[in-house]
């Protein structure tokens, strides 16, 4: 092997990652760039999710003329892939990775007499919005425990009403639910730390996780909880694929 | 060497027994807890309230429905429905507060002597001021969420305006979109077609206000208290603040149509005679009542 070529390709990589860093920098927090990613599936068939009866309001009924609106529970995918389950880091999390807040302000839309997300994580603190597409008048009613610091509130949003910014305190999964169509059911998932919800084919990633050691906590709304230790080496993504049974 | 086993198993099912028990799910306060609050203070006014001096008339007059740890648990507890308040979970009905914040030690001391119609909840208006006063201290120290966080501001109710057929028509348009009648009824009646499935925040059933039935409203019967209900909803219940929704002046508009549902003889309610007021229409589009 000659020598110059060695330096040069050390050269040449080391100019590359340092204008990968200086593009990505710019995205990037302090925490860096780890991640854990992995894929969420239900085992045994998609269990039935019974149609919901909305005769109370004619807005609703209509809303749903070509499509019945059904429970959203279990939302499987193709080859099983579950969504809306939330992945979060429950141990070994330290400093910033833990504490900073993600500055993006999700939406909990009320649309067509449904949640949409039907399951909202969020960051202890993280902002987010509550609206309605709706023209028929809703009351957001999250019921937190209050003993963990997270207060119940309950507001109206009568169509064309302007949306409601909120943020939760504590850690907790916390059910949302709507008085005046009983039907309608939502959860805040607040986790302190990254966090990610599985997608359509229960695929996911958790951003911003620096290199170490840690228990990655899936959450499913009826099933509940699994964990898994997964670690996240400098510039090597951690894995875990969870499996859950239908209740 | 099965025995053996057995021995284990039990001394070890004995320790796991002895660690579950003393943890209950529902975060709960101990004595402990509590005592370390008795410092607790309440200021009406000119009077401050202590809450180690209602110590005696909430063992004699309280204790029986709302529980020696204020959790709501007394011995009347089955018997009662409404169920008493849970203090310690800081989640009042009767507040000038917004939503989702904490009452002023008024808002506590008024709800004392109004007491809550249609529950167990007497008038305490036998008690003086400063028992009052001291009362609301001891409710205060039940619960972390008065050594955590200030009370809320106040909303602001401006002067009542002058009642005009226009300001009832105006409430009644005000009824028809935010939707009131979806539990209330069009005609006050409780019977909205959500009325049925009402339950508070936890899970138990729980009727709409029935305006017609010469009830008084559980947080007050004034002009102001009725402005007050619906602009800062009854947490813990399914009525929401409607404080974004409403802007002021309209909010009264809305008390004054809400008399006229009232079985209550008022000058509201011969007014509507008079307009020949008819009830709202559900199915109507909407600006179109």
């Amino acid at each position: 092997m000659s020598k110059p070529y060695n330096s040069a390709a050390v050269l040449s990589a080391v100019v590359l990652i340092c204008c990968g860093a200086l593009i990505l920098g710019q995205k990037v927090n302090a925490a860096g760039e780890g991640k854990i990613s992995g894929t969420v599936k239900l085992d045994g068939p998609a269990p039935h999710m019974r149609g919901i009866d909305m005769s109370k309001d004619p807005y609703c009924v209509k809303a749903h003329a070509s499509s019945p609106g059904h429970l959203e529970t279990y939302v499987v995918g193709a080859g099983g892939g579950l969504a809306n389950v939330v992945l979060y880091i429950s141990e070994g999390l330290s400093g910033g990775a833990l504490t900073e807040v993600p500055t993006a302000e999700p939406v909990f839309d009320q649309k067509n007499c449904m949640y949409t997300p039907h399951v909202l994580p969020l960051d202890v603190n993280q902002k987010f919005k509550v609206t309605s597409s709706d023209q028929t008048t809703h009351n957001i009613h999250p019921l937190p425990n209050p003993m963990t610091g997270n207060i119940p509130w309950n507001q109206s949003q009568p169509p064309g009403a302007a949306p409601i910014e909120k943020s939760w305190k504590a850690a907790e999964v916390i059910p949302v639910q709507c008085n005046i169509h009983p039907w309608m059911h939502g959860w805040h998932v607040v986790v302190k730390g990254p966090y990610a919800i599985t997608d359509d084919s229960g695929n996911y990633t958790i951003n911003n996780v620096p290199p170490g050691s840690y228990t990655v906590t899936a959450w499913q709304e009826q099933s509940g909880t699994q964990t898994q230790k997964v670690t996240v080496a400098a510039g090597a993504a951690g894995s875990a694929n969870f499996t859950f049974k239908a209740k | 060497m099965q025995r053996n086993n057995l021995r284990k198993w039990s001394l070890l099912l004995g320790a796991a027994a002895i660690v579950a028990l003393p943890m209950p799910s529902w975060a709960q306060l101990t004595k402990y807890d509590l005592e370390s609050r008795i410092g607790m203070e309440s200021h009406v006014g000119n009077i401050t309230g202590h809450a180690k001096d209602a110590k005696p008339d909430y063992r004699r007059y309280c204790v029986v429905c709302h529980g020696e740890l204020g959790d709501g648990n007394g011995e009347s507890f089955p018997w009662v429905d409404p169920k008493p308040r849970d203090f310690q979970l800081g989640v009042f009905k009767c507040r000038s507060t917004p939503t989702g914040t904490l009452p002023t030690d008024e808002d506590l001391f008024d709800t004392i002597a109004r007491g809550l119609d249609r529950s167990n909840m007497p008038q305490w208006s036998t008690f003086t001021k400063q028992q009052r006063a001291d009362l609301v201290a001891w409710v205060k120290h039940f619960s972390p969420r008065w050594t955590n966080e200030k009370p809320g501001t106040p909303i602001t109710i401006p002067p009542e305006p002058e009642v005009t057929a226009e300001r009832i028509k105006a409430g009644r348009d005000v009824f028809a979109r935010v939707q009131c009648w979806k539990c209330h009824g069009v005609l006050g009646q409780a019977n909205g077609p959500s009325a049925a499935t009402l339950t508070d925040d936890l899970g138990r059933p729980i009727a709409a206000f029935n305006f017609t039935e010469g009830a008084r409203p559980k947080c007050g019967d004034t002009d102001r208290d009725i402005y007050r209900i619906f602009m800062t909803g009854l947490d813990g219940t399914p009525m929401p603040s409607f404080a974004d929704n409403i802007k002021p002046d309209e909010a009264w508009d809305l008390v004054f149509y809400l008399r006229t549902l009232m079985s209550q003889k008022s000058k509201e309610k011969d007014m509507a005679k008079q307009l020949g007021l008819k009830p709202v229409d559900p199915n109507a589009p909407a600006g179109q009542q």
